[in-house]
């Protein structure tokens, strides 16, 4: 069977990570930021599951799923948060959280 | 890797081409879609290392349950409408948050393409596991021995999640009695 290098899977990890965190950078509708912290949460996931494969160990599967428990509590409480946030504010933008400034 | 190169590429292809178009497009639903796709694409490349019940509670956890927490929210608040007429981040900041991105990739991907790990291999190969029971047996084993404490942990982190989520989104009942009276 033909192989694929190790680099070339934990690379491709690597660029979901920083598309993710390109997108909680650029992005500005809260909805938007969650997904992308979803994608990074996977890349990190899929980073521990190829380590685990490529060392011959179980604890990085074991490390991904609890970090999937992990994102679905994390992504309840976060919607939570988003209804909140839209019924003080009307808006899903991060840009109208300006109750500091005014 | 013993992994199938055409079915690493294709789902690799497919899930980045997939996650830029969820912080590209400019449709809350289409963003959502988008990542059902992504979240697929990382189910397929689970099952290729060889990570069987990893793959399953990915397509059950996130493809299934988080997704439809994800439109059920975006139904609930009609936020598709105003996202059209989204503000956005300036673009010197927009450039420079993709220059930056892009530079730390780069040493990312330097650093994985030429430091070498020292880390002896383990005695989880393919053909041990295979002869064990399989994938989710060994990792059940693991799971209620060596890692029963996170795992419980586990449970009281689910139930601290579903008290906030009820706590947040209830509406208050103090400021609805206000004002009636």
């Amino acid at each position: 069977m033909q192989q694929v290098d190790p680099w070339l899977v934990l690379s491709f990890c690597a660029v979901i990570f920083f598309i993710g965190l390109t997108g909680v950078l650029v992005r500005r509708n809260i909805l938007i930021i969650l997904m992308s912290i979803e994608l990074m949460l996977n890349a990190v996931n899929l980073t521990f599951v190829t380590f685990a494969k490529q060392h011959a160990l179980l604890n990085g599967q074991l490390a991904a799923l609890f970090i999937i428990t992990v994102a679905a509590a994390e992504s309840a409480v976060g919607l939570g948060l988003v209804v909140a946030m839209y019924r003080t504010l009307r808006s899903v933008e991060t840009d109208k959280l300006q109750f500091l400034r005014d | 890797m013993d992994i199938s190169p055409v079915f690493f590429y294709i789902f690799g292809g497919l899930a980045i081409a997939f996650s830029l178009l969820v912080i590209i497009k400019k449709s809350l639903i289409a963003s959502a879609f988008s990542l059902v796709v992504v979240f697929f694409s990382f189910g397929a490349i689970y099952a290729l290392l060889d990570a069987h019940l990893v793959a399953a509670l990915q397509v059950l956890v996130y493809a299934g349950a988080i997704m439809v927490l994800f439109i059920f929210v975006i139904m609930l608040l009609n936020a598709d409408v105003q996202s059209v007429k989204s503000t956005r981040a300036n673009s010197f900041f927009v450039v420079f948050a993709v220059l930056g991105s892009l530079l730390t990739l780069g040493l990312f991907v330097w650093s994985f393409r030429h430091v070498t790990t020292s880390l002896p291999p383990g005695q989880f190969t393919t053909e041990a596991v295979a002869n064990a029971g399989g994938n989710t047996q060994v990792v059940s084993e693991l799971l209620f021995s060596e890692y029963i404490l996170p795992f419980e942990l586990t449970s009281v982190l689910l139930l601290t999640a579903i008290v906030g989520a009820v706590v947040l989104v209830k509406r208050h009942r103090r400021s609805a009695k206000n004002a009636a009276s």
